[in-house]
Order: structure tokens, then C-alpha cells, then sequence
């Protein structure tokens, strides 16, 4: 299964990045050897609106089944659940513990955005 | 002729100027409050409404049965207002300005237009007086689509008087742009004269003939008008800090009809404005 998780660096030791949208950039792991891409988020990050929505758009693309993050904000979990992404708010810690939290079954998959959408 | 005003800071009196010229000049006038986040000529002018009118602003629709995914809306979008996602095409009507162009490009021709709900707009009078404002639909973020639509209410046969946002992003400049004179409010203080400096900015940009009008000129510095001095702005009127004014205005009273004798300052102001804007 890939996970995608919002990191601020670009490898597993990176710490989660909180925002989802704007984040630095996007891991893509393989549940099962942990292997990884990464994906540059930079044009999001100074987007004026829609970044939540064009970030789950690349998530979608690139097959993941889970969102680990920080904040997720309505239009962006709006776009996940139609992709089917399953979305946990409230990761922290690095990439690494992100998903290894995930797959021991601490951190639950949310039904919900977690803050308010930006104007 | 139209006559726009218009001030950077917020609460210097743009409400006070417009209506009390307005009121002053009795006949062949029109006043169109194009702050529709918060409009308030209404409370001073106490129109008989005549009409109310829902505008509503094209957002795209699609029939998922025809869609073949092909991603050419979603690429056209600049405002991530329609995506596609899995099998999914998603819209956000929020988000859309209204362009037309995923209806445009769409190949299958699966998309069709529905209405966003901007807000109202309100037309009446009150005797000579026309009178138009719009109230933007609590939740909407855009403001200039339901400010042009006010705009449009522009007669030619009447003298128009648009009583800006405050500010300088979009919604002012939907306001003031295309206008013959713009005749800004300021108060004498280091906020009115920061924030008249913003707005002054973009109406040299916008290449309108201007003025300033100071409120409440016997209070704060002498800043605002050494900088008038400095950038050309001719200060034509002068309104004291008098309590009778703040009184007037907290009953709902144009002032000119408590302290009739600024009618003519103000029928003065605007030959000033008519000879300015040639």
C-alpha cells in the first residue's frame, strides 16, 4: 500500500510537515519495504487558493491510499474522499514513526476536516 | 458624469461625503453604494425600495454521464474550481470566477451553467434621488462581480454619485475604475494619511482626475496636508470634528439637513469636481 505523508524534508527522517497544502514536499511510501518518492510541492506552496485541492489531485495520481498529515482543510479532504484517500489529521514526529504509527494502528483515519478553509 | 469616493482607511467618512453631496444637490442624481460587504447610504438616505433582485454568477455543472475524464477543464482552471480525481469530476463553486472556460473546452460538451447566489441588489428612491445598492450573500468571498452588477445601474441622463469600498485590492478598484473623478476622504491622522497614500497610489495608476476632502480636519497633525501638497491633491472641503455632525450621524441624518448651511459647501464642492473633471 503507498502512504503519502507531508514532510518538510525530502527523506524518512524528515519531520511531518503540519499543513498539507502548502507543505515542502510529499512523501510516497511503500508500506511494505518502505521505499519512497519524493514529490516537490513547491508550486503549491505560494498557490492564492486551491493548493489543498491540487496537492490531493497529486496524491491521487501517484496511487496513494492514505494521507498522513497535519491540518487538512475541507475542499482538500473534500477531493481525497472522492479519490477514496483515506486522510489521518494530526501526525507528528518524522516520516518514518508517521507511518510505522499508521500501520500499528495509532493513528486513525479521520472522517473529517480538521481546521477551516483559507480565503 | 460619475463621481466616485473613495479613501484607503475605512470609517473616514467616504458614507458622510457621499450622501450629504448627494442630498445636497436634491435632483438628477443617483447614489450607488458599491460597498456591499457592509452598505450603509441606505441608513441615511432611507430609500423607498422599489425592487429587489437576486443575482446569481455562472459556476459549471457537469453531467458525469458523457464525461469522458479528459482533464481539459481542470488544466484550463486557474482556480482549481473543477478537478478531476479518480472517475470523479469535482467542482467548486466557491472557488469559480465565472470564466466560462471549462464550458468552453469541454470536447463532450457536458458541461452547463448553474448559478452561484452573489447576493441582492436594491433600487429605490427618494424623491429626486435614485437610488441602488447591492448586499453581498453572507459566505460569498468575491465582491466585484455584485459590484459591477450595481455599476450597472449607472444612468447617463443623471449625475452618479458610487460610494466606495474601502481598501485598495479588487473591490475598490471595480469600484473607482472607468470613473471621472475620484474625490477621496481622509482624516488628518497617521493611519488616514498611511492608507490615503495606498489608495492615492492606485488612482494615479487608474489615471483619474482626484481630490481629497479631509474629515474631521481639526483633530490629529498636519501630515495629510503637506503630503497633498507634495502629490498635487487639491483639498477641496474641509469637514470639522463638530459634535453636531456625529450627533446627525448617529440618528441616521444626513448632516446638511441638521445644519442646512453646508448645503452650499457642498453644491460648491461639486462645481469644484465639475470644473476638475472638464
Amino acid at each position: 500500500m503507498k502512504i503519502a505523508v507531508t514532510s518538510k524534508g525530502t527523506n524518512l527522517d524528515s519531520q511531518v510537515d503540519p499543513r498539507f497544502g502548502r507543505a515542502a514536499y510529499i512523501l510516497v511510501v511503500d508500506s511494505e519495504d518502505f521505499g519512497f518518492e519524493v514529490l516537490d510541492n513547491k508550486e503549491n506552496v505560494n498557490a492564492l487558493k486551491g493548493a489543498g485541492i491540487q496537492a490531493a489531485c497529486m496524491v491521487s495520481d501517484r496511487g496513494a491510499e492514505v494521507l498522513l498529515t497535519g491540518f487538512c482543510g475541507p475542499n482538500a479532504f473534500k477531493t481525497l474522499k472522492a479519490a477514496k484517500i483515506g486522510v489521518a489529521n494530526d501526525a507528528g514526529g518524522s516520516v518514518r514513526d508517521a507511518v510505522k504509527a499508521y500501520l500499528d494502528g495509532k493513528l486513525p483515519l479521520s472522517n473529517k476536516a480538521n481546521v477551516e478553509g483559507q480565503w | 458624469m460619475i463621481i466616485s469616493v473613495a479613501s484607503g482607511k475605512g470609517g473616514t467618512g467616504k458614507t458622510t461625503v457621499a450622501t450629504n453631496l448627494a442630498i445636497s444637490l436634491e435632483s438628477d442624481v443617483q447614489i450607488l453604494d458599491c460597498d456591499v460587504e457592509e452598505p450603509n447610504c441606505h441608513l441615511f438616505i432611507a430609500p423607498v425600495i422599489e425592487e429587489v433582485r437576486t443575482i446569481t454568477t455562472p459556476v459549471p455543472k457537469v453531467d458525469e454521464e458523457g464525461c469522458t475524464l479528459c482533464r481539459k477543464c481542470a488544466e484550463i482552471c486557474q482556480f482549481k474550481a473543477i478537478v478531476v480525481i479518480g472517475e470523479t469530476v469535482l467542482s467548486f463553486p466557491e472557488l469559480c470566477h465565472s470564466c466560462g472556460g471549462c464550458m468552453e473546452v469541454c470536447p463532450e460538451k457536458v458541461i452547463t451553467e448553474a448559478g452561484r447566489e452573489l447576493g441582492v441588489i436594491e433600487r429605490g428612491h427618494r424623491n429626486g434621488l435614485d437610488f441602488v445598492h447591492g448586499r453581498l450573500r453572507v459566505g460569498e468571498a468575491m465582491s466585484p462581480p455584485l459590484i459591477r452588477k450595481v455599476r450597472s445601474f449607472a444612468r447617463s441622463d443623471m449625475l452618479t454619485i458610487i460610494d466606495a469600498p474601502p481598501g485598495t485590492s479588487c473591490p475598490v478598484i471595480t469600484a473607482v475604475k472607468g470613473t471621472d473623478f475620484v474625490l477621496m476622504v481622509t482624516e488628518p491622522t497617521p493611519f488616514g494619511l498611511h492608507d490615503l497614500n495606498l489608495a492615492l497610489e492606485a488612482v494615479k495608476i487608474l489615471g483619474i482626475p482626484r481630490a481629497l476632502v479631509i474629515n474631521r480636519s481639526d483633530m490629529g497633525d498636519d501630515q495629510v496636508r503637506a503630503y497633498a501638497e507634495r502629490e498635487n491633491l487639491p483639498i477641496l472641503m474641509e469637514i470639522p470634528f463638530d459634535r453636531r455632525i456625529a450627533e446627525a450621524y448617529s440618528r441616521g441624518k444626513p448632516f446638511v439637513e441638521v445644519m442646512p448651511e453646508w448645503k452650499e459647501t457642498f453644491l460648491e464642492l461639486y462645481r469644484h469636481i465639475e470644473e476638475m473633471a472638464g
